[in-house]
């Protein structure tokens, strides 16, 4: 009683009039409650533009983070569920990569509609399912969502003339993550749907909520039946549906580790695969920026949706000369941060996804406690109840500490101090993941070297976190590859014209035995007499054994073996060098620093050449890779090398930079696996077996380095078609989007 | 200095804050300052959707910002009339029924000062006597305002002529023809100078923010009139094409800010021009909370310059209290 009175009391205009403080605000949650109640709290599959929940499934009780509340009861589907849904989407795929470009458009334009339409209650519905603010799902997620569906309307419209040489793949199966469950799904769908293919998600376990109403809404829209499927359950399920044969592609947003496994699962299997993974994302501050933007962008970087973004801007990287200034700007901030309920639209942070996210987030805080670093956490009011973890700077740490190197995925932000601009260019880089980053300075010059120089699929000058449907967004390194919205993010969803999807059936084989060789041994009986004409004379040939090549030079092999060439009719007609594990190690040292283009290359490309075009498949494929800026590590023809290696007098006279083209001979499959188990080597392309193309699809789970694989299909090089253009292009590079804000000017 | 102001009041135990004495000027405070506009103006965009306030907040927020509003008249028409009517406005900003409901009768809400040209000062100081309120200033603007193109002479003279006729405030406004060629010494001396002839006078320094063309010259001006002694500094003077932007306030508090880390005396801030919504008024006093404290949203160190703003708070206590919107000629004007 008396504590009710207090409480008015406290709550009075007089007393408020004079604390100024802050009351609650909240959302009303009842469209999202009529929805959820529509449902009678229970939710299957949609599959085929129906509601379907299949006897005897487990379920799954979807909760309010900020509260605790079960809002709702969702199945968990089984490999007989996949198959329901993906033979769904097949059938739906035979009519809609036939419907005609304007009218695909007018369906993603009438998505947006709807989603517009039902504006709050999505926005409602994402807040309470994941316990992010009311404040992002209203002014940044849902936006965002909306703009990709107008957006991929118009790339659906313009197919036919900006993506001629392409076409649709087939059914693509998509697995998105719990931090933006919709936006994040919605970045896979819109391309999808645009260029023609129909899609099965698997959203998270914690968030299915938005990706079920999301696929009523379609349906409501008119989107045919099958189009857009949605099937929740586990994470098994997902691999289950990454590996169902009858998947076109796989596309997928989460953790590096889980980006791995589904690389390894679909290796080999003519799959297209995209990956947008984990990040450590430098924020890199210098003196000449505005360091009190600098605070509200680290806000935007580090504590929007409670750090739990793929891009969150986690690495405070900053000017030994601003270093204390701006930690106690960060701290001053803090002290009026406000966390609460998600739906309060007065809060700048809500709830964690899930307790055991929390306990992760604590376990990284309180080891780093322990390491001796400084721990801040400004004395703010947390809920009582559900699940919340104060926004946290940690300083006193270095480059070895835990909290540094790993993606911690919660409000944790870390500070590391530079002295120099190309120090801290290697800081920002000294990761293995490469998603996005900040650089903050009103040096125009500066800022923009060191967003060139840093290697992120995303640079931010003077802001963080800012996204678009026309931007491409994605990862260099370990955050994966592909990219999601632009132009560039099409790629993702169609294949060349020409090309039918290869289904290898490569029998399983020991990845770790592929490549294995023992090396040849050069000729020692097959004496080689040339005549000279003239004098009737008979006199030794010299020997013709070719070196390797790489750093610029010729180099004997690290082992001094030779193999030999032998022409189509058996006849040696020379040898080569049979390179090695080192040959290609100190390949890739020595030309690493060459790569000093500036415009957007993969960086290392390791390839393997064709034999059935010894020359043109050699010049069809360094040509683009080097054109664009990337350095190339090539294993020329295994059978027939000579007329490539010729070609390294052609790159000494026309003075190509050393260590821009190395080129190793020897088996194709030995070097092929050193390359493509190459931590260093960002990207291989592999012309082959089929076994082999499996081999490096697997093997490169590891660093998660590009892949392009023929799956033991030919192609006709002298086609320009099949031999030349966009696809050499996209592979060749990777974008980086560059967000460069700008203004001064703001009155007379 | 204890300014015994508002009456009756258990509420508002408003003090004036210690007045900002200044420092010598040094360049090297205008030296190394980045602003960077997108970045301050993604901040300004959302400051009002971080922050909100409903129900009785709502309410409580209003009636705080009723008591920081400089009342304003500045127009080539204003009588003794119209002045009278602001003034007696002025110590009665809200209708009486409203603050009864609210259980806040008996806190002698006032708005902060009325402010008005030099020549009226002196009606000003009338009429609020006769209004029984006397213990609310009466600011004047002065130095040739709002260009400010008038000799340093008369410029000054028109304070002390303010000043002597009552008013126990001054908005002058600094000299855009120096600030614009980068000479902040001149700035500087004339603000000196214009903080003597003010003597007990609160000096507040009105930057004319959109006619300096840059945000870095905004934080130029701000810094350049602490450090010559402003007890506040403001956005406008209403007249100038952009005026109260929150964009602007941003990297004005901000120099505030580190003003008071570098010599611990407190500046005040007043946005002036262009406000009239309720909405507003609470989005400013948030951003003066967020950026400053507390502390920095009481009438000592934060004034609204406005005119319309008060009929429309006015407006939304009546909702708050009835539940309906009332119409404008129900509201006695100002």
């Amino acid at each position: 009683m008396s504590a009710s009175t207090q409480s008015r009391q406290v709550n009075s205009v007089a007393e408020i009039f004079k604390s100024l403080d802050y009351g609650p605000a909240p959302e009303a949650d009842n469209v999202a409650k009529a929805w959820l109640d529509d449902h009678g709290k229970s939710f299957g599959h949609f599959i085929d533009g129906k509601w379907v929940k299949p006897e005897g499934r487990k379920t799954y009780e979807t909760k309010n983070p900020a509260t605790g509340e079960v809002l709702a009861t969702t199945i968990q589907g089984v490999k007989e569920d996949v198959d329901m849904a993906v033979k769904s989407a097949r059938r739906a795929y035979e009519s809609w990569n036939k419907t005609p470009p304007h009218v695909r458009a007018r369906h993603l334009y009438s998505v947006a509609r709807h989603i517009q339409k039902h504006m709050r209650l999505v926005s409602v519905i994402e807040t309470m399912d994941n316990g992010k603010p009311i404040r992002e799902t209203r002014d940044a997620d849902i936006p965002i969502v909306v703009r990709h569906f107008y957006h991929h309307a118009g790339w659906a419209q313009l197919m036919d003339t900006e993506m001629k040489e392409w076409k649709s793949l087939g059914v693509i199966g998509a697995i998105v993550p719990w931090n933006f469950p919709l936006m994040l799904l919605t970045w896979k769908i819109c391309p999808a749907l645009a260029m023609g293919n129909t899609v099965v998600l698997k959203p998270a376990t914690y968030t299915r909520l938005s990706a079920l109403l999301l696929a009523e809404i379609c349906a409501e829209a008119g989107l045919p039946p099958g189009v857009f499927n949605v099937v929740t359950g586990s994470g098994e399920m997902g691999s289950c549906l990454a590996s169902h044969p009858d998947v076109d592609k796989v596309a997928f947003t989460g953790s590096t580790q889980v980006g791995q496994t589904l690389r390894q699962l679909t290796a080999g299997t003519g799959k297209k695969l995209s990956l947008e993974l984990g990040g450590k994302s430098p924020v890199v501050v210098f003196e000449t920026a505005d360091l009190d933007s600098t605070v509200e962008g680290l806000v935007d970087a580090i504590w929007f949706n409670q750090g739990q973004v793929c891009s969150a801007g986690s690495r405070l990287i900053v000017q030994e000369s601003v270093h204390d200034k701006l930690v106690a700007k960060l701290k001053e901030r803090l002290t009026h941060f406000r966390l609460g309920d998600s739906l309060d639209k007065t809060i700048d942070m809500g709830a964690l996804v899930d307790e055991s996210q929390r306990k992760t987030i604590e376990e990284y805080v309180e080891g780093a406690r322990r390491e001796g670093a400084q721990v801040y956490q400004a004395e703010i009011g947390i809920p009582s109840r559900g699940c919340y973890y104060p926004p946290t700077i940690i300083t006193n740490v270095h480059t070895v500490s835990k909290v540094v190197v790993e993606e911690i995925f919660g409000p944790v932000l870390v500070v590391l101090p530079f002295r120099t601009a190309k120090e801290a260019i290697t800081l920002a880089n000294n990761t293995i993941y490469g998603l996005a980053s900040s650089v903050w300075t009103e040096n125009v010059s500066l800022a923009l070297e060191v967003g060139l120089n840093i290697k992120a699929g995303t640079v931010w000058v003077n802001c963080h976190n800012i996204f678009d449907a026309a931007a491409g967004f994605g990862g260099y390194k370990q955050s994966g590859y592909g990219r999601d919205g632009g132009k560039e993010g099409l790629y993702e969803y169609v294949r060349p014209k020409w090309e039918e999807r290869h289904r290898p059936n490569v029998v399983d084989f020991d990845v770790n035995k592929f490549g294995a060789t023992l090396p040849q041994r050069p000729t020692i009986d097959n004496v080689d007499v040339a005549e000279i004409p003239d004098d009737r004379i008979k006199i030794p040939r010299i020997d013709r054994t070719y070196k390797i090549y790489y750093g610029g030079a010729q180099k004997r092999p690290d082992a001094p073996y030779a193999r030999q060439v032998i022409n189509p009719d058996g006849k040696v007609v020379g040898h080569v060098g049979e390179g090695n594990r080192k040959d290609i190690r100190n390949a890739e040292t020595t030309l690493y620093g060459a790569t000093v283009k500036i415009n957007e290359p993969v960086g290392v490309i390791g390839i393997a050449c064709t034999d059935s075009y010894p020359l043109l498949g050699f010049v069809s494929l360094f040509a683009p890779a080097v054109v664009r800026g990337n350095t190339v590590v090539i294993i020329p023809s295994e059978k027939y090398p000579l007329v490539a290696l010729d070609l390294y007098q052609v790159f000494d006279t026309s003075d190509l930079p050393g260590g821009v083209v190395n080129i190793i001979t020897g088996d194709r499959d030995h070097l092929t696996k050193y390359l493509a188990e190459h931590q260093d080597v960002q990207s291989m392309w592999y012309f082959g077996s089929a076994e082999g193309s499996k081999f490096v699809e697997y093997i490169s789970a590891e660093n998660l380095k590009r892949t392009w694989v023929n799956y033991g299909m030919d192609r006709e090089w002298e086609n320009p078609e099949q031999g030349q253009g966009e696809e050499f292009l996209y592979h060749s590079v990777q974008v980086k989007n560059i967000w460069i804000p700008m203004g001064d000017i703001f009155a007379n | 200095m204890r300014i015994d102001t508002v009456g009756p009041s258990n509420y508002l135990p408003f003090e004036m804050a210690a007045r900002n004495p200044g420092v010598d000027f040094d360049a090297t405070w205008l030296e190394n300052v980045y602003v960077n506009l997108p970045a301050v103006q993604r901040r300004a965009d959302t400051l009002g959707t971080r922050r909100t306030v409903k129900k009785q907040w709502q309410a409580a927020w209003l009636l705080r910002a009723v008591a920081c509003i400089d009342l304003t008249t500045l127009s080539g028409d204003d009588t003794e009339s119209n002045v009278s009517r602001l003034c007696f406005k002025a110590k009665n900003p809200v209708r009486e029924d409203l603050l009864k409901a609210m259980k806040m009768e008996d806190a002698g809400i006032t708005v902060g000062a009325v402010c008005v040209y030099p020549s009226r000062v002196a009606d000003a100081v009338r009429a609020l006597k006769a209004a029984n309120g006397s213990h609310i200033p009466v600011a004047s603007v002065a130095t040739g305002f709002p260009s400010g193109q008038y000799p340093l002479e008369t410029r000054l003279e028109e304070i002390r002529y303010a000043v002597k006729q009552g008013a126990t405030e001054i908005d002058i406004v600094i000299n855009r023809q120096m600030a614009l060629t980068g000479n902040w010494k001149g700035v500087y001396d004339e603000v000196r100078l214009m903080k003597d002839a003010c003597g007990d006078a609160h000096l507040k320094t009105i930057l004319a923010t959109g006619e300096l063309g840059s945000l870095t010259n905004v934080y130029k001006a701000s810094m350049t009139c602490m450090m010559a002694g402003a007890d506040f500094i403001k956005t406008s003077t209403g007249k100038e094409g952009v005026n109260a932007t929150f964009m602007v306030a941003l990297v004005m508090v901000r120099a505030i800010r580190e003003y008071f880390h570098k010599t611990d005396y407190k500046v005040g801030f007043k946005p002036a021009g262009g406000i009239r919504a309720a909405k507003d008024a609470c989005t400013w006093l948030s951003l003066m909370k967020e950026e400053l404290g507390d502390e920095w949203t009481k009438p000592e160190l934060f004034r609204l310059g406005a005119s319309a703003l008060l009929v429309d708070i006015e407006r939304q206590l009546f909702h708050f209290v009835y539940g309906r919107y009332a119409a404008v000629h129900e509201i006695p004007m100002s």
